[in-house]
């Protein structure tokens, strides 16, 4: 049976998904975030070999918490979809067991596994790193439209979807770049159950100085929460005009 | 209004069954918190006279000390705070946080305590005493055997109640407030008759004996309670009566005794029949029932003992554990929580936090959904409450028991148990790779101590799992051997020259004993079996050839992940321990039982102990209770709180298992009501797995660093932390530093 590489696992995930969840960091990631907090994971070499059968197990151990609070498993990373065959399979037994699935993701990796593991995943949470071209490339390392294979098919999915976007000063704090980023969501806008802008932090410093890593952002400072609160609270006045509406805008 | 009114019959009035009366009466209450009120004018200002003499002690160390009389029920003349804003009347000298001289455990530990404050004993009493009365600790002396000095002095066996009161009893004060004492004394009177005829073998006359001193007990008690002008010899008559009898109780209690923990019982359903009754009549009305309530804490909040420097450093914070049980359900199924729970949780917020009473909130799946939410947010905002899995212990004890100190588990006036403090479970697993001698002291003339003879030397280079645990069994079996012997004399001597009078008054004549023994430094024991079989762990010795370090190659499973490879390590010991006490036959016939519980004597148990195989330096702490070593759960929260639950409670730590929890509030959830929801599921789902106790600490690390540095911008800032609530200023530099390296779950 194949085997994935999972970097860690936190047990009392609250923030990533419903209820409380068990985390699997997968290891691996094609982007190279700015603001990565997690770069020990953004390497696909490295990480502990797990069955998928050995996720279930594990999860198995947190039915009671998850029984509870309509919690299950998330898979976050690095970027899940990346490790896609050994995510499928996972998938499959987890759903075979009933259990709550989450993928935290920003959309970028194999196509081929994309239609079945969207099938397997109850709620995806989406991360939507920036919406311009450029910026995207300065900030990702990566050219935007290798989302688009993603992103086209969450047009047909019939779970939940959870919006994210780290905000950084500069970057993307402005109502215009508020408004750019709602367009390039909005053709989801029905299965949205949630948006948040998480405010930029330098909790990862610490990593990068022990990977002997250059911290990127360096001379930014970090994100005013309030004012992320404000932005966050302007997206979700629009969605819900936009829920309400009966027929919606087409996809951009 | 004559005694008993509107109140349901039942087989209580018949005879002495206080359980009978609460469930023939109890409302539940299933709505939410909305019918509270706020304190009083009276509580408002006698309050703010409270807080002002507790910051002035704080400041001091001590308000004073009654150097002129010692320790007794009716010893004291009535004192007063405030007399026309007092709604509850009591002291337990006549002056309030004036401490009592108590010499009957140990006369050295009075000296000492007053030579600490700058106080003097009366010299005349001091020298009659001398003459003419020999105290628990000197008894205790008399009968130790080298051997048990050797294990207490090497810190083996520590925090032995030999000096000091044993304390861990509850009466059952309710009884007061329900019969009144001239009942109590009648059928205590009937149990001497009844007992008349039986042959007069050393258990019967020592029972008859005491029959008689908690004869004289009760009329103490009421001696003490006219001393206020109140008359405690028939059934309290309403509910300000109810309140007050049972704390007269209590009182007699803390006037009498000075032990550690000095618990409170199970109350709220009690004293809510009293208070609904008087409600419903008119007679009061929802501000004066809650006023009653947080006067009665105000009263609690106030006990204190005479303590030296020393126990501070053991047990921080001056603590009384005036541990209150509140909620769990009925052997029926009825909820028990009632509208006095959420009035006694509520003196919270009417008085703000704080340590004492030591809240304790039974946890049962089936507590109404608004008690839970309820909790959740008290614990969110206080960090005063902890918890206890009733679902665990009610099969096993009923529904009319309470928690004595942190986590000891008594039905109220029918069980008590003989404190037994903790073996240093660190240091004799060191005994074990030392040939039986001590890793870190020496005698006076600097040589090495033998504690245990007959284990064999262990050969130089990497530790072999079989042959450690082998040794290691060997060291358990001659240390639970010694420690039931060593508890026997220790509880002999303490029956006989600091016997309990008054509290045992408050219960049945035949009452069951539990021996309660406790272990500490289970997690290090674990890890380092396990780094020793899953790793090469090679010993560095000194020229005597003792242990100083160890040399650990390799990774090992750490206990707190959730791994079964470690976790059963920490079963099996814990099983083994148990096994080795029950075969050694104990005092009265009593029940052994077992604690994992250091409260914050798991700082000073570092101390003592050398480094350890895994990996743990010399002199670092031990991690509290059965959390796992600082750091080392690295899987997040819920395979920390999993690998405890894993620990057997029934017949084998049945004396409970102490599991602290700190959490950053952001990574419960970002709104108040999902943390609420958050908090609750986790409790939910740890306590479905058979876990039993959890204290839980919403707060940011970096507060606690900033209250280190500024105390004075967080005065009543409260941290739970082995089994009982502290207020973070009162804790020694050294385990402040330590509860701040402890793990503290924070969102990823």
């Amino acid at each position: 049976m194949m085997k994935g590489r999972v970097h860690s696992i936190e047990t009392m995930g609250l923030l990533d998904g419903p209820g409380i969840r068990t985390i699997f960091f997968l290891q691996g990631c094609p982007l190279r975030c700015s603001y990565c907090h997690n770069p020990d994971t953004q390497q696909l070499a490295g990480g502990t070999e797990m069955m998928p059968s050995e996720v279930v197990q594990t999860a198995k151990r947190y039915l009671p918490y998850y029984r509870r609070s309509g919690g299950g498993i998330t898979f976050s990373g690095g970027e899940p979809l990346l490790q896609g065959a050994f995510l499928l399979e996972t998938l499959k037994l987890l759903k075979a067991e009933g259990i709550h699935t989450a993928l935290d993701t920003s959309g970028f990796g194999h196509e081929m596994f994309f239609d079945e593991i969207l099938e397997l995943v109850d709620v995806v949470i989406l991360d939507i790193k920036h919406f311009d071209r450029d910026e995207h490339r300065k900030l990702t390392g990566v050219k935007m439209k290798g989302r688009n294979p993603f992103l086209s098919r969450l047009a047909a999915y019939d779970g939940k979807i959870w919006i994210r976007h780290v905000m950084v000063p500069g970057l993307t704090d402005s109502k215009r770049s508020m408004d750019h980023l709602y367009q390039s969501i909005q053709f989801l806008a029905k299965k949205i159950e949630k948006i948040e802008i998480l405010p930029y932090h330098k909790m990862g410093v610490e990593k990068y100085e022990a990977l002997q890593m250059a911290y990127p952002l360096e001379n930014v400072a970090e994100m005013d929460h309030e004012q992320a609160y404000v932005y966050q609270e302007m997206l979700r006045e629009k969605l819900i005009r936009d829920q309400r509406r009966k027929v919606l805008t087409p996809a951009v | 209004m004559s005694k008993w009114e509107n109140l349901n019959a039942g087989k209580w009035q018949d005879v002495i069954d206080v359980r009978d009366f609460i469930q023939n009466n109890y409302k539940p209450y299933l709505g939410n918190e909305a019918f509270l009120a706020g304190k009083s004018q009276k509580t408002t200002i006698l309050w703010e006279k409270a807080e002002i003499l507790i910051a002035e002690e704080i400041r001091k160390g001590i308000i004073g000390i009654d150097t002129e009389t010692f320790s007794g029920i009716a010893h004291f003349k009535p004192g007063y705070l405030d007399k026309e804003n007092e709604v509850v009347v009591g002291y337990q000298t006549d002056a309030p946080l004036k401490r009592i001289m108590n010499p009957y455990g140990g006369f050295r530990m009075v000296e000492a305590s007053l030579d600490a404050y700058g106080f003097e004993m009366d010299e005349e009493l001091k020298a009659d005493f001398q003459e003419f009365r020999k105290t628990h600790n000197e008894g205790v002396f008399d009968a130790y055997t080298p051997k048990m000095r050797k294990a207490r002095s090497v810190g083996l066996l520590t925090g032995l109640p030999d000096a000091y009161g044993r304390g861990r009893i509850i009466g059952d004060y309710r009884r007061i407030a329900l019969y009144g004492i001239d009942r109590l004394i009648t059928e205590r009177k009937n149990d001497f008759a009844t007992l008349a005829n039986q042959a007069a073998v050393e258990e019967m006359i020592q029972l008859r004996e005491e029959i008689n001193e908690q004869l004289r007990a009760l009329e103490a008690m009421k001696e003490m309670a006219l001393s206020y002008g109140i008359d405690i010899s028939q059934p309290a008559k309403t509910a300000t009566d109810a309140v007050q009898y049972l704390y007269f109780g209590y009182l007699a209690a803390i006037k009498e005794n000075n032990g550690a923990a000095m618990s409170l019982g199970r109350n709220t359903a009690f004293l809510d029949i009293y208070i609904e009754r008087d409600l419903a009549s008119g007679m009061i009305t929802e501000e004066e029932a809650q006023e009653m309530i947080d006067q009665f804490v105000i009263k609690l909040r106030m006990a204190r003992h005479l303590r030296t420097p020393d126990y501070n450093v053991l047990f921080a914070g001056d603590p009384t554990w005036v541990t209150e049980v509140i909620g769990g359900l009925g052997t029926d199924g009825r909820s028990m929580v009632t509208k006095t729970a959420y009035r006694f949780l509520h003196t919270l917020t009417n008085l703000g936090s704080a340590p004492e009473p030591n809240m304790t909130v039974l946890w049962s799946e089936e507590l109404p959904e608004s008690f839970k939410r309820y909790c959740a947010k008290m614990s969110i905002d206080t960090g005063a409450l902890q918890y206890e899995n009733d679902d665990l212990m009610r099969p096993i004890y009923g529904d009319d028991y309470g928690i004595a100190c942190c986590v000891s588990a008594m039905q109220i006036g029918k069980q008590m148990q003989f404190f037994g403090a903790r073996a240093n479970l660190g240091k004799a697993l060191l005994m074990a790779i030392n040939e039986g001698y001590d890793e870190v002291k020496t005698d006076k003339s600097g040589h090495l101590i033998r504690m245990i003879d007959g284990i064999e030397k262990i050969e130089d280079g990497t530790l072999n799992y079989e042959e450690v645990l082998e040794r290691f069994n060997q060291v358990m079996e001659y240390l639970a051997e010694l420690y039931v012997n060593t508890m026997n004399t220790i509880h002999y001597m303490h029956d006989k020259y600091a016997y309990e009078a008054g509290q045992m008054a408050l219960h049945d004549v035949f009452v069951h004993r539990f021996m309660a023994f406790g272990v500490a430094g289970i997690s290090l024991v674990a890890d380092s079996l396990s780094a020793i079989k899953y790793a090469k762990v090679t010993p560095i010795r000194n020229e005597a050839g003792i242990t100083t370090d160890f040399a650990i190659e390799g990774e090992f499973p750490k206990y707190g992940n959730d791994d079964d490879r470690v976790d059963q390590l920490a079963v099996d010991v814990l099983e083994k321990f148990v096994a080795e006490l029950k075969k050694h036959p104990t005092y009265r016939k009593s029940e052994h039982t077992l604690s994992v519980l250091t409260i914050t004597s798991n700082v000073v148990y570092g101390k003592k102990t050398g480094a350890t195989p895994d990996g743990r330096k010399k002199g670092e702490p031990f991690a509290p209770g059965a959390n796992p070593m600082h750091g080392r759960d690295e899987k997040g929260a819920l395979a920390s709180l999993n690998s405890v639950a894993k620990l057997p409670y029934e017949g084998v730590c049945q004396d409970g298992i102490s599991n602290t929890f700190s959490i950053v509030p952001a990574a419960l959830g970002k709104e108040s009501e999902v943390r609420y929801a958050n908090l609750i599921s986790i409790l939910d789902g740890y306590f479905e797995q058979k876990a039993f106790h959890l204290n839980v600490n919403v707060m940011e690390r970096a507060k606690l660093v900033d209250a280190m540095e500024h105390p004075e911008k967080y005065p009543t800032l409260t941290i739970r932390v082995s089994g009982y609530a502290v207020h973070f200023n009162r804790l020694t530099k050294e385990q402040q530093m330590e509860v701040i390296q402890r793990t503290f779950h924070e969102a990823m």
